[in-house]
């Protein structure tokens, strides 16, 4: 697979490391959140056949982390961001 | 026998002709010939056995299709099993043999195996050999697998060497027969980036096989006058006997290329090359494969695809016999006995399916003699061209779960709608059957991907070419009594389709998987098509409603060898060496690997009897005065920013915004699902300044880790990491005289215990200017410090270090010392830190701090984690002192007489001899452990043959008040 | 029909005329007890189990595609009870157990080939994990040998000792480990489930779970629908599709793992071997190919594919470990859908809907536990209470704080 880091271009998938579902990134704090909220966050997936937003990380480039947009049925990738960027947009700050 | 089946014409070299052997015989080839074109010519008519029947079999294609002639290539640890003799150039001394015989190929003793053939239909051995129990492995299944498998490997490394290779083009062109050199050409004279590939070693395809004309020329001679024009230009690269064999995503196609088998020996040079080519666009001009008929008894050596036959007779200028019968559904059968007239071979009799005219039978132990009509007649031949019509290889459209459309009018299938992204197919590949009509569908497929891009095509017309007829009757199954053979290498029949549809398995992957149909090493490209239509005939059902064939990678098999490419041996990964490697080496250091680094695991020296001699001495030295040891492996990371300090309080579970600037803190890492994870020691070298250590088997993890939570979790915290494992040298000194002999490498430094205390740091110099690092830290429980300096001076460091410990007999340490020392005093390491462990397993609980949410705290409270009669870590000794421990024995109680996995009370995670304590010690978990410190119990292993009681004790086997390393 | 030597025997005297179906193809009935979603290897077997050691027979398995079709397929085939956890190897050992008798009992030839298998070790940690390893393999009531290189070197002389970059140290072995013939164990419950009622409906997808308050009353399918007391999931690869007709969220992701065969060789290797420091195992059919896989891609897919790095990587396994190989040529290649659960361990449970039930998470481990999964979710289904060996895999143990996490790297399924 190749994807197209928005910064560097299109790379080799072999150059990045897979975490998983993008919903990693809603890490609910820990002091405030229900058992029932970090268990979720930690545990469930949607797992869904189609579009997926993943969580990839460019260790053999940048060391950026990537939120890729690709179909789990067919491997088509549609849109790559920065995951910093995303994370901003879905509210994370500090 | 001198090449009795030898005609004239041919686009081999008959000035240079070639010897080889087969099956010890000696033969003559020429230049430009297979093993199967020399061994026609030379007569040799039978070559193999079929692999159930051990049926005799002869050459039945020219091409990678071929099931039957498999042969044993080159002798000692070359030695090649399974190779198509079709595929196989022939070189001077050649050496090849027919396998899967059990003496000569002309008497094979298993062909008795034939005579049982009515027992042994298909999935008979599902149905059998159940009694008894005990005889499967030792007597039914030897036998099964003695007479089944095909060639053998040599059992030695192989010789040769395979590299790996990547390509980039805007156009990749697979296959070069008429279609891809067309299609080469458009592209190539655009000016955009062109690998154009071919399985063979002369491009062309068919028109080498063939008597057509291109642009009025012979088409070989315009194939070869192409292909000239493609090799002069730079932005073409011409690849031939490369087979193009995966289609991957995005446009990534797996190529082999054969770069020595060709050569009676590669000498150095790679074998193969495996190339991954990334391409914008790729057209797939791979052709059709013809596929037989199934016909009573159509397995004897002689029945041959009649376009191979046409192969045989036009490129290779061999005859594949003397008198040729041809049976045919289509206009191709007439083709061939035309070309064999023209050479002229006798044509025996034309068979023409389309006519209502069919085969009922054939003659002919070793090779056929004859063929029997359907109408009763019989006919003469030694040899008899088949064709059943061609097969688009679809193949590659397919490696990305495409699937295939029927085409009633040429009766195959064809690519369908869902190719893999980027390719376009062309020519027979895509059903294009006239030779106009591929040079055509090239010439826009090239053009039209051209488009795609952006790019120009030249300005230009597809070659021109007549356009032959292709008239086909699909005709599939001849009736008649006799076995019909489907997939000639697995001996599949007719029959043995219909059984299986008879017996429940209907789908076609039923049917394939309980009968073998199409598992050959020819993947079934000879045998699906046959089998689905025989499978459809015996449904009642259309082809396309009885199912499809697809195709999986690879398109044809690849060596293991190639897919490896460079990483074997010593170089199966990289080798990652310390800085002190070097230094190590001259003093014969025994090195261990530490996943891909190498550290010195001792330092043996002379007199001493085993690696224990070793271990000991370092230890007790150590403790005695002063060792010295490269810790460089242990993870680094740089942390700075503002926010350094929050985020390492967020990173670690417990409290680090407090850290004075100056000082180490020992930190613990959870996952966030809460268990431990990772532990290191963090200094503070200034307000916005953090380095961290981590264990060398996590540093790369830990530094991921800590880059999601920056960019992912808290993206607006102002913090920057830096791995430099690699830039810093870092060695531990430790023993009661570790300060006095820093004192002498560290500048202008107050090593006292009042000015450098333990668990301090600082930044400093060390040898008169060097900048370095001090840090105040023990592992091995000793007055301790590890001092870095810049990786390039760490080998002048070890020696500097080394010469100003003379004076104290400081010695290195290796790992091992390292870890009989971690032991004694009690710290966990990878095999307590094992990612099945709590803070509370190893007694590190109160290190949770619940004051501040860091990554898995939370989930750290969960139930299960926090049972009171959860494991924890302790210490064991064995109760009579001369017992040596194991780690990875179970403990179990003193009176559990039958143990099993619920009474099983923990288990040992590391053991060394203490030469302190003068024996052997170990850590373990056991459930209550802190409140079972003094009891007995029994350290179970089974597996080694040892039950040792063991007394339970503190973790901390030696100054468990920790004064050695405050001192 | 019973198969046997004489059978075979007889039916080649006559012409091979008188064979029967192995299974009916039945129209769905409008009602079962049971409704099982999914006739793979674990679907059947707990169809075989519910009819003929439970005495429930008003089954039927619904399969959206045919008998078999997934990952009992398209699998490496091993068999083995070596195991770690409380939580795993009891349910290990009893499978292995009912594969030693699977073939008398189902009458079916699965080629179950108890030859061994050995896991390489290359380093000292290792080493005290295996034994670690081998030991409550012992304590489970299975076997267990820790062998020395020289051992190894006996039985495996083409093995790299010599030149290796991990050194090979010894080896865990568990002698009743081995391999069976895939598709067959497929066949073989679908025909002895058959035998006992149960009604295989092939080419029936189902599309759509009925709850009526809290309660699972049945499935909509592509052949109408379909009332059931009880409705099991048995859908591995398709679990969180079929999971998500109920509206559940598994703790599952899907990832593909890979698997090739090489051409058909002579017997070349004495039983299965892995290389865990190289993501490398590799075994023999009885038809002579070599059967070797190694990790998972790695990213989320339902696609039956993989790309070329994993090809690679698990080649270089081979090579590094038994450089012999290099001459042998990769036939074909196949790629499975995995449940990968998000401690590596599967899931026999209830769930929150009365009647409904689930089976899945089995990640590229399922083969081996064919008969124990179909056992113990015929018990679980029958009785309503999990069998004893099979207590821990429930889907609130990510709640309680019970993961059985055999590698020990936490809830991140693709590494698991």
């Amino acid at each position: 697979m190749i994807i197209n880091h928005p910064l560097l271009g299109p790379r080799d998938a072999a150059e990045f490391v897979y975490l998983g579902d993008a919903s990693l990134m809603d890490r609910p704090d820990g002091m405030t959140a229900s058992d029932e909220e970090m268990h979720d966050y930690m545990y469930l997936r949607d797992n869904p056949a189609g579009e997926h937003r993943e969580l990839w990380y460019h260790e053999q480039g940048d060391r950026s982390w990537l939120v890729v947009t690709r179909n789990t049925l067919t491997h088509e990738i549609t849109m790559v961001e920065l995951a910093r960027d995303v994370a901003r947009s879905r509210g994370r700050s500090k | 026998m001198s090449q009795s089946n030898r005609l004239t014409g041919g686009l081999i070299d008959r000035s240079v002709s070639v010897n080889f052997s087969f099956n010890g015989k000696n033969m003559q080839g020429f230049q430009g010939d297979t093993l199967a074109s020399a061994l026609l010519a030379n007569g040799q008519r039978l070559v193999g056995r079929s692999f159930k029947y051990h049926r005799p079999r002869g050459i039945f294609s020219a091409g990678s299709e071929e099931p039957n002639a498999l042969v044993q290539l080159r002798k000692g640890a070359a030695q090649e099993p399974n190779t198509r003799a079709t595929m196989a150039e022939l070189f001077d001394g050649l050496e090849a043999t027919s396998q899967n015989h059990r003496g000569s190929l002309e008497r094979d003793f298993m062909a008795l195996t034939d005579l049982f053939a009515p027992f042994l239909s298909a999935g008979f051995y599902y149905k059998t050999f159940m009694w008894p129990k005990a005889f499967w492995e030792r007597v039914y299944e030897p036998i099964i697998r003695s007479s089944a498998g095909l060639g053998r490997l040599s059992m030695q490394p192989d010789p040769d060497v395979y590299d790996h290779g990547y390509m980039h083009c805007d156009l990749l062109i697979i296959g070069a027969g008429p279609a891809g050199l067309a299609a080469a050409l458009a592209a190539g004279r655009s000016g955009a980036q062109v690998v154009v590939a071919d399985e063979d070693f002369l491009p062309g395809g068919r028109l080498n096989a063939e008597t057509y004309a291109v642009e009025d020329m012979a088409g070989a001679d315009w194939a070869a006058q192409a292909w000239a024009e493609l090799q002069a230009m730079d932005n073409v690269r011409c690849m031939t006997r490369t087979t193009v064999y995966g289609a991957y995503d995005h446009g990534i196609y797996g190529a082999l290329e054969r770069r020595t088998d060709h050569l009676a020996a590669s000498e150095g040079r790679p074998r193969q090359v495996l190339w991954r080519v990334y391409s914008r666009r790729a057209v797939l001009s791979a052709g059709a494969t013809e596929r037989s008929i199934a016909f009573p008894m159509n397995d004897r050596p002689g029945v041959m695809l009649a376009g191979a036959v046409r192969t045989y007779v036009n490129r290779y200028g061999v005859a594949p016999g003397k008198r040729v019968a041809v049976f045919t559904n289509n206009d191709d059968g007439l083709r061939t006995a035309a070309d064999l007239k023209a050479q002229g071979v006798e044509v025996t009799g034309i068979i023409d399916a389309r006519k209502g005219e069919s085969l009922a039978t054939t003659w002919g132990r070793k090779g056929l003699t004859a063929v029997g009509t359907a109408s009763g007649r019989s006919i003469e031949a030694d040899c008899l061209a088949v064709s059943g019509g061609w097969s688009p290889n679809v193949h590659l459209t397919c490696h990305q779960r495409g699937r295939p459309d029927w085409r009633e009018d040429i009766a195959a299938f064809v690519p369908g709608a869902d190719l893999p992204p980027g390719m376009s197919v062309a020519g027979a590949a895509n059903g294009a059957m006239t030779l106009a009509a591929a040079l055509k569908e090239g010439h826009a497929a090239a053009c039209a991907a051209l488009g795609d891009l952006g790019l120009s095509p030249a300005a230009g017309d597809a070659p021109k070419a007549e356009d032959e007829t292709f008239d086909i009757k699909a005709f599939w199954h001849a009736p008649g009594k006799g076995r019909a053979w489907v997939d000639l290498q697995n001996d599949v029949t007719a029959k043995d389709v219909k059984l299986a549809r008879t017996e429940g398995y209907r789908s076609v992957e039923l049917l394939k998987r309980y009968t073998t149909l199409g598992m050959a090493t020819d993947q079934g490209k000879t045998s699906n098509m046959l089998g689905l239509a025989v499978l459809a005939e015996a449904s009642g059902k259309s082809i396309p409603d009885t199912g499809t064939t697809i195709f999986r990678p690879p398109y044809s098999p690849v060596a293991m060898g190639a897919f490896a490419g460079r990483a074997r041996g010593k170089d199966f990964r990289p080798n990652r060496l310390t800085p002190s490697h070097k230094w190590a080496e001259e003093q014969s250091a025994t090195f261990v690997t530490t996943g891909n680094w190498l550290r010195a695991q001792w330092f043996a020296q002379a007199g001493e009897k085993g690696w224990r001699d070793s271990v000991d001495r370092e230890v007790v030295q150590t403790r005695r005065s002063v060792g010295i040891c490269d810790v460089t492996t242990l993870g680094k990371i740089d942390i700075q920013g503002r926010d350094a300090a929050e985020f390492l309080n967020r990173i670690y579970s417990n409290a680090f915004l407090k850290l004075p600037v100056g000082k180490v803190r020992y930190g613990l890492m959870l996952r966030e699902d809460g268990i431990c994870y990772d532990d290191g020691t963090t200094a503070r070298f200034s307000e916005n300044h953090f380095v961290m250590t981590t264990t060398t088997a996590n540093a790369v993890l830990v530094f991921r880790r800590m880059e999601f939570a920056r960019q992912c979790l808290w993206p607006d915290l102002d913090v920057h990491l830096i791995s430099t494992t690699d830039a810093w040298a870092q060695f531990a000194v430790a023993g009661p005289n570790a300060r006095a002999l820093l004192g002498k490498v560290v500048d202008d430094l107050d090593l006292s215990n009042e000015g450098f205390p333990f668990m301090a740091c600082a930044e400093c110099t060390v040898c008169g200017g060097t900048p370095g690092r001090l840090f105040r830290i023990s592992f091995s429980g000793e007055l301790a410090f590890e001092v870095a300096v810049p990786a390039r001076y760490g080998d002048a460091m070890i020696r500097a270090l080394m010469q100003a410990g003379e004076e104290f007999g400081a010695i290195p340490y290796g790992t091992e010392a390292l870890g009989v020392m971690r032991i004694e005093k009690g710290h966990a390491a990878g095999n307590e830190l094992n990612g099945q462990t709590t803070a509370a397993n190893l007694g590190l609980g109160m290190m949770v701090s619940k004051k501040k949410d860091s990554i898995g705290s939370k989930l750290s409270e969960r139930e299960e984690m926090n049972r009171d009669d959860g494991l924890r870590l302790v210490g064991l000794h064995p109760v009579d002192r001369n017992d040596m421990l194991n780690a990875g024995a179970h403990f179990v109680e003193l009176d559990d007489h039958h143990p099993d996995m619920f009474s099983d009370q923990g288990y040992m995670t590391s053991v060394a001899w203490s030469p302190e304590l003068s024996h052997s010690i170990g850590l373990g978990f056991v459930k209550r452990g802190k409140d079972r410190i003094g009891d007995i119990v029994r350290a179970y292993d089974p597996v080694r043959g040892k039950d040792t009681k063991v007394e339970i004790v503190s973790a901390h086997h030696i100054d468990p008040e920790g004064v050695r390393q405050r001192g | 029909m019973g198969y046997s030597a004489f059978k075979v025997f007889w039916q080649g005297l006559t012409g091979n005329k008188g064979w029967q179906p192995a299974w009916r193809e039945p129209d769905p009935r409008p009602q079962y007890d049971i409704i099982i979603i999914g006739g793979g290897g674990h679907g059947l077997a707990t169809a075989y189990y519910l009819a003929k050691e439970f005495g429930v027979r008003n089954v039927a398995v619904v399969e959206k595609g045919w008998l078999g079709s997934g990952n009992i397929g398209r699998n490496t085939t091993i068999i083995r009870a070596n195991y770690l956890l409380p939580g795993n190897q009891p349910f290990y050992e009893l499978s292995l157990k009912l594969w030693e008798n699977l073939e008398q009992d189902f009458n079916y030839n699965a080629m179950v080939s108890q030859r061994s298998i050995l896991n390489l070790i290359h380093s000292d940690p290792q080493r005290d994990a295996f034994a670690r390893r081998a030991n409550a393999m012992r304590l489970s009531g299975a076997d267990s040998e820790l062998l020395g290189p020289d051992e190894i070197r006996a039985l495996c002389p083409f093995l790299d000792f010599d030149n290796a970059r991990f050194p090979i140290q010894g080896a865990l072995r568990q002698k009743r480990g081995g391999t069976v013939r895939h598709d067959a164990v497929a066949w073989g419950y679908a025909r002895g489930a058959d035998m006992h009622g149960v009604d295989i409906i092939q080419n029936c997808e189902v599309t759509g779970i009925d709850i009526t308050d809290g309660v699972c009353t049945g499935v909509q399918t592509t052949r109408g629908p379909i009332r059931a007391k009880k409705v099991a999931m048995c859908a591995a690869g398709s679990s969180g599709r079929v999971a998500a007709l109920a509206d559940m969220r598994l703790p599952i992701e899907s990832h593909v793992l890979q698997a090739f065969v090489t051409e058909g060789l002579k017997p070349t290797l004495p039983g299965v071997i892995t290389f865990g420091a190289g993501h490398f195992y590799v075994s023999q059919s009885d038809k002579g190919g070599l059967v070797f896989g190694g990790d998972i891609d790695g990213y989320n897919t339902y696609a039956q594919r993989g790309n070329l790095p994993v090809v690679e990587d698990v080649c270089e396994g081979g090579m590094a470990i038994m450089p012999m190989i290099g001459r042998a040529r990769l036939l074909r290649g196949w790629g499975g859908v995995m449940d990968m659960s998000m401690d590596g361990s599967p899931f026999i449970d209830k769930t929150g809907t009365q009647g409904l039930y689930v089976n899945a998470g089995w990640c590229y481990g399922g083969f081996k536990a064919t008969p124990a999964s179909g056992y113990c979710y015929a018990h679980l289904l029958a009785k309503d209470q999990p069998h004893e060996v099979a207590t821990q895999f429930r889907l609130d143990r990510f709640r309680r704080g019970a993961p059985i996490d055999e590698k020990g790297v936490g809830a991140q399924p693709n590494l698991h």
